[in-house]
């Protein structure tokens, strides 16, 4: 089950934690996985790292920065030609945040994050569906947050482009359906990477304690889940927010 | 037949999957030719395309049937 022989995956932020680790999954599941990032070097040490248990064949590198418009525009095209097939699979990882609360919030805090966490998935998903719609095939995973649907003192912002994901995949989803395309969402709680990192040990503490799973999730919990969204077999699936949190949000 | 008018009936057949005798002039894209919504809105893309024309959304709406769309594209290009 699950298998993906073959397919082409793009993966934006494959450089992160989560991202990195749905890139080895879909890998080893057998598809042809395009890591994206805006470090080549980090990339390039994932490839190394994700070849040295299944080969380095099957895996190519496409920089790019979300934060340009016409860089996210050109992103699937480049994709497909290094991978020379066309896009399968489109999985929207990557994310920054800029934490503040609101009253101390720039505009800039805002629309950076706006920008790369919700501009640049639709410029992804558009570009995908144009190709995906005429093959009638294809599967968008968009990676969106547990906050995206609870909110969370200090991220106005992060929460506004998460919810807005999950508004969007929802209205492609039924754009796209018709065509046997598939539009969902993963939104993780907090997962154990360099983005949660940097809280402090005490908000980790209460956090961990508003968890019924008792732990903090690590990327390999949240993995399974795009996978599981790429493959044929879920064929039957739309519209769909996965939510992957421990429990922590039960919605 | 003009020029135009062969290239659009050739994306037509090749989008919607139809047989040529059924793209007529007065064939509507859905009541006749089986389009949906979507294939509308792909068609208009690949005139814009085959044509290097913009069709504007307003415009896009009133191209209903073939002759409508070989009719916009004649116009613009003639502009």
């Amino acid at each position: 089950m699950f298998r993906l022989d073959g397919k082409v995956a793009l993966v934006t932020g494959a450089s992160g934690g989560i991202g990195r680790e749905i890139a080895r999954a879909l890998h080893a599941q057998g598809a042809v996985v395009v890591l994206s990032g805006t470090r080549q070097a980090v990339l390039e040490d994932v490839v190394a790292s994700i070849g040295a248990e299944g080969g380095v064949d099957r895996l190519h590198v496409c920089p790019a920065d979300l934060s340009d418009a016409a860089a996210a525009d050109a992103l699937v095209a480049s994709a497909e030609e290094k991978a020379g097939a066309p896009l399968a699979i489109l999985v929207n990882n990557a994310g920054l945040t800029r934490d503040t609360l609101a009253i101390r919030m720039k505009d800039e805090d805002w629309s950076r994050v706006l920008d790369v966490d919700l501009a640049a998935p639709f410029r992804l998903c558009r570009a995908a569906l144009k190709g995906m719609l005429r093959r009638r095939a294809g599967r968008i995973v968009n990676i969106a947050s547990v906050v995206g649907v609870t909110g969370n003192a200090g991220q106005a912002n992060y929460a506004a482009a998460k919810a807005g994901m999950i508004g969007m995949g929802k209205s492609l989803a039924q754009e796209a359906g018709s065509r046997g395309v598939t539009v969902n969402t993963v939104a993780p709680g907090f997962v154990q990477t360099a983005m949660t990192d940097v809280l402090p040990e005490a908000q980790k503490e209460k956090l961990v304690g508003s968890i019924p799973l008792g732990r903090m999730g690590q990327a390999t919990d949240i993995a399974p889940a795009v996978v599981y969204l790429a493959s044929d077999e879920a064929g039957w699936v739309t519209g769909a927010t996965i939510h992957v949190n421990g429990g922590m949000a039960m919605v | 037949m003009s020029e135009i008018a062969d290239k659009v009936k050739k994306i037509v057949v090749e989008h919607l999957g139809v047989d040529e005798s059924k793209v007529t002039p007065d064939a509507s894209f859905i009541d006749d030719l089986g389009a949906d919504s979507l294939d509308t809105v792909e068609l208009v893309m690949a005139f814009e395309e085959a044509f290097s024309v913009e069709i504007p959304e307003d415009a896009a709406e009133k191209i209903t049937t073939v002759k409508d769309a070989i009719d916009y594209i004649e116009k613009q290009k003639a502009a």
